[in-house]
């Protein structure tokens, strides 16, 4: 073989992924079925393993093709829900009605799930039996170093070891280690809001619709889980969370109930509630001197639209396929050309998301009579303008750009 | 840094010539943008014709290929990417320093040696891939040049010569244009007496042993700034010959 396996300085591969979440696993698994042959490593601080985790995330269509494409989703079909309805509802703290404005009954395709609800549980098991035996792991591993400069990405563990490759990639999350010993900056704001989490279970079956409650404090999002449970996320102060992460189940589903309404009948409580603070996170750059970033380091965004494991996994989509295009070629898959393919694709994409999730915050969470009176007109609008809400679903889904967001293997 | 066959000095003296010729923005700008279009032509012919796997990460695993004329190794390194034992070969001993010393760095094996195709047949090398890319139309006798290169190529082999046609519009294009219209290229890279056909390389070819599998235009297309495949051959072009088994 014409690549060196072995180097005086140290171990080669042909890709190096830093961090064994969904959006490194997903990488290594596109790359490592789409050119046989090739040499990923992946490294992670903790051992990977199934995660001892009952949340569940939103799936978009796009993002299930990416699965479909690349073997995975067979291994979490079963345990995951499809969305086939979003109602989203505007209530005023005064309003006693909550008139629904825009409801997305719409399909990507016919008869196609816009999103799916599924177990990270699924997701990671999934992921890790496909890349079992196809990727070499360093986990646990954390890394202590790395350059770019000389041509080869190099990478140092904690435990002195050192890997090279062309190219290593950061999918080590909003705080990435990698990103920071790449010195690239990153834009954050702190928005002063804390997510919270959790399950319920509730009385009436919730037909596969997700619910999103606009209040003055932040927006309140269930979404439809196999049987009669949903996936609740929204968000409040910091010390009304604290307030809500202590309070016994009991009085907490009766706030659950006040926000929600009727939808879904009595509910209760079924899972430990969680509390993390909200920002947003822009890396300055996607790529640098033989890295690139992608998922939650180069981007982390408001959790309002349920978009940021689907930006992260669009990210997979289109780096993939870069590195594929030039692999087939014999280009050099690190070289700054390269990369700056990757970036071309995912910055305007990222900033428009990114944007539309932050305004979308920002005009929702507050309760000034002016911002509300523009607000609703804006979303009759939309709701009667057809092909802007097809698009805005559409967007979403994330039906545009790569191949493997249309299903087509690389 | 890896361990080099290079001495210091001459990494000094060579490092910032291969840093201006693997720049794609820089001095060899015109070779880079060229170089798409001719890999996946080289990739796509080479993978049907020993029927190897389009996916694979090294596809040309157990291939020996030489390129003549390799210049700084733009083509030798995607080549050896693909899996191929690579031979390059350059009459220029600082073209072949350059290139060594670049692919040591991105930790490619690559043989790199300052000699010539008539040195190499005499030698009774063989390969059975042949890349002759923008060399004939620099060579003084090219009879004798491409009897030596077909001599290089294994029984069922193949060889791939890319150059500029001899027409008035090759005249107006190739030379006017881009030496001295567009300054793509330094003023006398080509002479129009130098350039030969596709009928001049197809008949000297053929008296040894080749046979033509495959041709294609190349041309250049302003709005998106890339070369690409054509059927018009009056510029730019590209033979595929094969070695008679």
């Amino acid at each position: 073989m014409a690549e060196k396996t072995a180097q005086a300085s140290g171990t080669g591969h042909d890709v190096i992924i830093v961090g064994g979440g969904p959006v490194g696993l997903t990488l290594a698994v596109a790359l490592a079925r789409s050119v046989p042959g090739i040499d990923v490593a992946l490294v992670d601080r903790r051992p990977l393993s199934v995660p001892k985790d009952a949340r569940a995330s939103a799936i978009a269509a796009g993002v299930r093709r990416v699965f479909e494409a690349i073997g995975v989703w067979p291994g979490m079909a079963d345990a995951a829900n499809p969305i086939r309805a979003m109602k989203i509802t505007d209530s005023g703290a005064g309003d006693i009605a909550r008139p629904l404005f825009l409801s997305f009954a719409g399909e990507v395709g016919p008869g196609e799930a816009f999103a799916h609800m599924v177990p990270n549980t699924a997701s990671a098991k999934a992921l890790l039996d496909a890349a079992e035996g196809q990727v070499a792991l360093y986990a646990p591993a954390g890394i202590a170093g790395f350059t770019g400069h000389g041509g080869r990405a190099k990478v140092t563990l904690e435990d002195g070891r050192i890997l090279t490759a062309p190219l290593a990639v950061a999918a080590d999350g909003g705080n990435s280690a990698l990103r920071g010993m790449a010195k690239i900056d990153v834009f954050a704001h702190d928005y002063k809001q804390s997510g919270i989490v959790t399950t319920i279970g509730h009385e009436l079956p919730h037909e596969d619709t997700a619910y999103e409650h606009f209040r003055p404090t932040g927006p309140f999002a269930s979404l439809p889980l196999k049987g009669n449970f949903s996936s609740l996320v929204w968000t409040e102060t910091p010390e009304r969370a604290r307030t809500l992460v202590e309070m016994d189940k009991a009085a907490l589903a009766g706030e659950i109930e006040a926000v929600m309404g009727a939808s879904l009948g009595a509910v209760e409580v079924a899972d430990a509630v969680q509390a993390f603070p909200l920002g947003l996170k822009l890396a300055r750059r996607f790529a640098g001197d033989r890295i690139a970033l992608i998922g939650d380091a180069a981007h982390v965004i408001h959790p309002i639209a349920g978009q940021g494991l689907n930006l992260g996994l669009k990210d997979v989509a289109a780096l993939a396929e870069v590195l594929v295009d030039a692999m087939r070629l014999g280009e050099d898959h690190g070289a700054a050309d390269v990369l700056a393919r990757y970036e071309r694709l995912r910055r305007f994409d990222t900033a428009l998301m990114a944007g539309m999730t932050d305004g979308l915050n920002r005009l929702f969470s507050n309760d000034l009579a002016p911002v509300r009176a523009l607000r609703d007109f804006g979303l009759s609008m939309v709701d009667r303008f057809g092909p802007v809400k097809q698009g805005l679903i559409r967007h979403a889904a994330g039906a545009d750009g790569a191949k493997l967001l249309r299903g087509v293997a690389l | 840094m890896t361990a080099t066959t290079i001495n210091p000095e001459e990494i000094g003296k060579f490092q910032k010539m291969a840093d201006e010729w693997w720049d794609p923005t820089g001095k060899f700008r015109p070779l880079h943008k060229f170089n798409p279009v001719r890999l996946a032509y080289i990739r796509e012919k080479v993978i049907a014709h020993y029927g190897l796997d389009e996916r694979a990460m090294h596809p040309f695993k157990g291939l020996r290929l030489l390129d003549i004329g390799c210049g700084g190794g733009l083509l030798c390194e995607p080549m050896a990417r693909l899996g191929a034992d690579v031979v390059g070969a350059d009459a220029g001993e600082k073209n072949v320093k350059i290139a060594a010393l670049h692919a040591e760095q991105a930790g490619l094996d690559i043989d790199y040696r300052a000699t010539t195709a008539e040195a190499l047949a005499e030698a009774g090398e063989q390969f059975d891939v042949v890349l002759n890319m923008e060399v004939v139309e620099h060579v003084s006798d090219v009879s004798l040049y491409l009897e030596s290169c077909c001599r290089l190529v294994k029984p069922g082999g193949l060889m791939f010569v890319a150059t500029i046609n001899r027409t008035a519009r090759a005249y107006a294009l190739a030379i006017i244009g881009a030496e001295y219209v567009l300054r793509w290229l330094p003023k006398g890279t080509h002479q129009y007496e130098k350039l030969v056909t596709p009928q001049e390389i197809t008949s000297i070819t053929r008296r040894n042993g080749m046979h033509v599998i495959d041709k294609t235009g190349v041309t250049f297309n302003p709005l998106k700034d890339q070369w690409g495949k054509s059927r018009d051959m009056a510029v730019n072009y590209m033979l595929l010959l094969g070695k008679d088994a």
